[in-house]
């Protein structure tokens, strides 16, 4: 079974996620080949321990644009016939990766968070109705299989490795959605990113009058507010007080989240905070598989008890 | 313009959960259904774009059982000029593509939108499926959308740690809709019970070969998870400032 490892990059860095593909390859049999797809292949190093063969393929953008890179993809796998393709789980893989396996007729899972193998097939384990239950699929009578990876969860692999590196031409078609430019969002009033303490509210809010309380408990307490995606959604809070996957990476020495459910995107975004504090009402909600002390509790009862502490 | 709104009705889980017998999937008891979060969203980007052009069409598209009706209502009542279900026992997002793509041949819109992922499997791969399907260029994870009737459209598309990629794209195309691109309208009470009179329009369509077959489906082991904190609220008030203060210290 021989595994293609996608590798992906942004504005000429190799992102992390590649490694971590690496890495999940490896726990796969059969020979590891990552793909380089970018304007200039030989700029991003991917000489890793575990990887067997590297391969150029030129595209005619610097950046990604979706049908160049779905040519690329749809070459590889039809030259190279791999039994498994690996991409991470990310914004620029998910609109592409699906459209090149589904037109192929391969087989599919995304947000995959588990491999292993059962016999001579691959068995991927991903996560269903709000992340609540896991099931582990796979993907019978399909020969080529295409995963896209949950990021974070596999360790980074090291540099090394004595790949030896090859490329394949594929020929330059139309780009009909075009990278103009990049955009940052705009910086906030505070920077999440560095504080040591932060109060995190999320959708348990409910109502953008109870933010204000929250707000003053937060400075009470020593502690810089942030939230998770649903308040930001909701025009509520600015994007630059946003923990998780599209907002910031945060890694206080104490998480406090009040109200939050804990989706997929928001642990990403402080899974590796020293302290993780979390009160929920639902018993059930991922964010305590994650926090280190968790209370089945109403988030405002426990904000008043601890306005009157502070 | 003619646009075509591809909506899901997602199911959710209670505090309880049990599986079906050949433990394959979640018993459809321990289900609350409602339209996808993405979708409502998709379909008022969808409505924003007729309104702004000041004609077109807004069609809704949803692939399923006769239930399933209920989230084509909610889009006809939030001003969808037309609904169209497509009976079919597709579950994963390539089976559910090819149903799709049968309704957006015939229909020809100049745009399809799709959320970027429903709530319920995130597999984040139906509006590319389709595009893949019929060859129609894919912007994923949009966060603003302009289109003029030049047969041209810009987007921004939200990656990780939210810089935006600013794309041009040509129609027609598949967009993925991202949560908070919009406020998604009320319907009117109104606009509820003439939605409910409706004519919905139903075709089928074969599943076909699925993209992944589940083994079996169980609730996870938490591993260490978290050291529960117990008692009233002015307890758990009392140990979190006891963590916080001495890991602040």
């Amino acid at each position: 079974m021989s595994v293609l490892v996608v590798a992906e990059h942004l504005r000429g860095k190799l992102r992390d996620v590649t490694r971590e593909l690496v890495t999940a390859a490896g726990e796969l049999p059969g020979p590891v080949a990552v793909a380089v797809i970018a304007k200039d292949p030989a700029a991003f190093d991917v000489r890793l321990a575990g990887v067997d063969e590297i391969v150029h393929v030129a595209v005619d953008c610097e950046e990604f644009e979706s049908d160049v890179y779905r040519a690329a993809l749809e070459a590889l796998i039809r030259e190279r016939r791999p039994g498994v393709t690996l991409l991470g789980f990310t914004v620029n893989s998910m609109g592409y990766a699906p459209a090149v396996a589904a037109k192929l007729g391969l087989g599919f899972a995304s947000d995959v968070h588990g491999l292993a193998q059962s016999g001579d097939a691959v068995v991927a384990t991903r996560s269903f109705y709000g992340a609540k239950v896991q099931a582990e699929v796979d993907f019978p009578g399909r020969e080529q299989v295409v995963l896209l990876l949950r990021p974070t969860v596999w360790p980074q692999a090291e540099n090394g490795g004595g790949a030896s590196t090859t490329s394949l031409p594929v020929p330059a078609g139309a780009s009909r959605a075009r990278h103009r430019s990049f955009e940052e969002q705009p910086p906030g009033d505070v920077d999440i990113t560095t504080a040591d303490f932060l109060l995190s509210v999320g959708r348990g809010v409910e109502d953008k009058d109870s933010l204000p309380e929250l707000a003053a408990l937060a400075e009470k307490m020593g502690a810089v507010l942030s939230v998770s995606r649903p308040l930001v959604d909701a025009g509520w809070m600015p994007s630059a007080r946003q923990v998780g996957q599209s907002g910031k990476t945060v890694k206080p020495k104490v998480y406090l989240a009040l109200g939050i459910s804990g989706a997929v995107q928001h642990l990403a975004g402080m899974k590796t905070s020293g302290t993780i504090i979390a009160v929920n009402t639902d018993p059930e909600a991922a964010i305590f598989g994650t926090a280190h002390y968790g209370a089945v509790a109403d988030l405002f009862d426990v904000a008043e008890e601890l306005d009157k502490l502070y | 313009m003619k646009v075509v709104v591809c909506v899901k009705q997602v199911a959710a889980l209670g505090d309880e959960v049990e599986f079906t017998a050949d433990g394959r999937d979640v018993d459809p008891d321990f289900l609350e259904h409602a339209l996808n979060e993405w979708d409502a969203y998709s379909t008022e980007a969808a409505l924003r774009i007729r309104e702004a052009l000041g004609s077109g069409e807004v069609v809704a598209v949803t692939v399923g059982g006769g239930k399933t009706e209920a989230v084509l209502r909610r889009c006809l009542a939030m001003g969808a000029d037309r609904g169209v279900r497509i009976e079919s026992p597709a579950a994963d997002p390539f089976a559910i593509a090819r149903a799709l793509a049968s309704v957006v041949e015939r229909e020809r819109p100049e745009l399809v939108l799709c959320g970027v992922q429903s709530s319920d499997s995130v597999q984040a791969a139906t509006g590319a499926a389709l595009a893949g399907l019929l060859d129609l260029p894919c912007v994923a994870v949009v966060t603003k959308v302009d289109v003029g009737g030049d047969g041209r459209g810009s987007a921004h598309r939200e990656l990780e740690g939210g810089l935006l990629d600013v794309v041009d794209f040509d129609l027609p195309a598949v967009l993925t809709i991202q949560t908070g691109i919009n406020e998604p309208r009320y319907a009117t009470l109104r606009a509820i019970k003439q939605a409910e009179q409706q004519e919905i329009e139903v075709l089928s369509c074969p599943a076909g070969e699925p993209a992944y077959s589940v083994r079996r489906m169980f609730v996870p082991v938490r591993g260490e998870g978290a050291e529960m904190l117990s008692g009233s609220p002015a307890q758990i008030a009392a140990r979190i400032a006891e963590i916080v203060n001495e890991r602040l210290a």
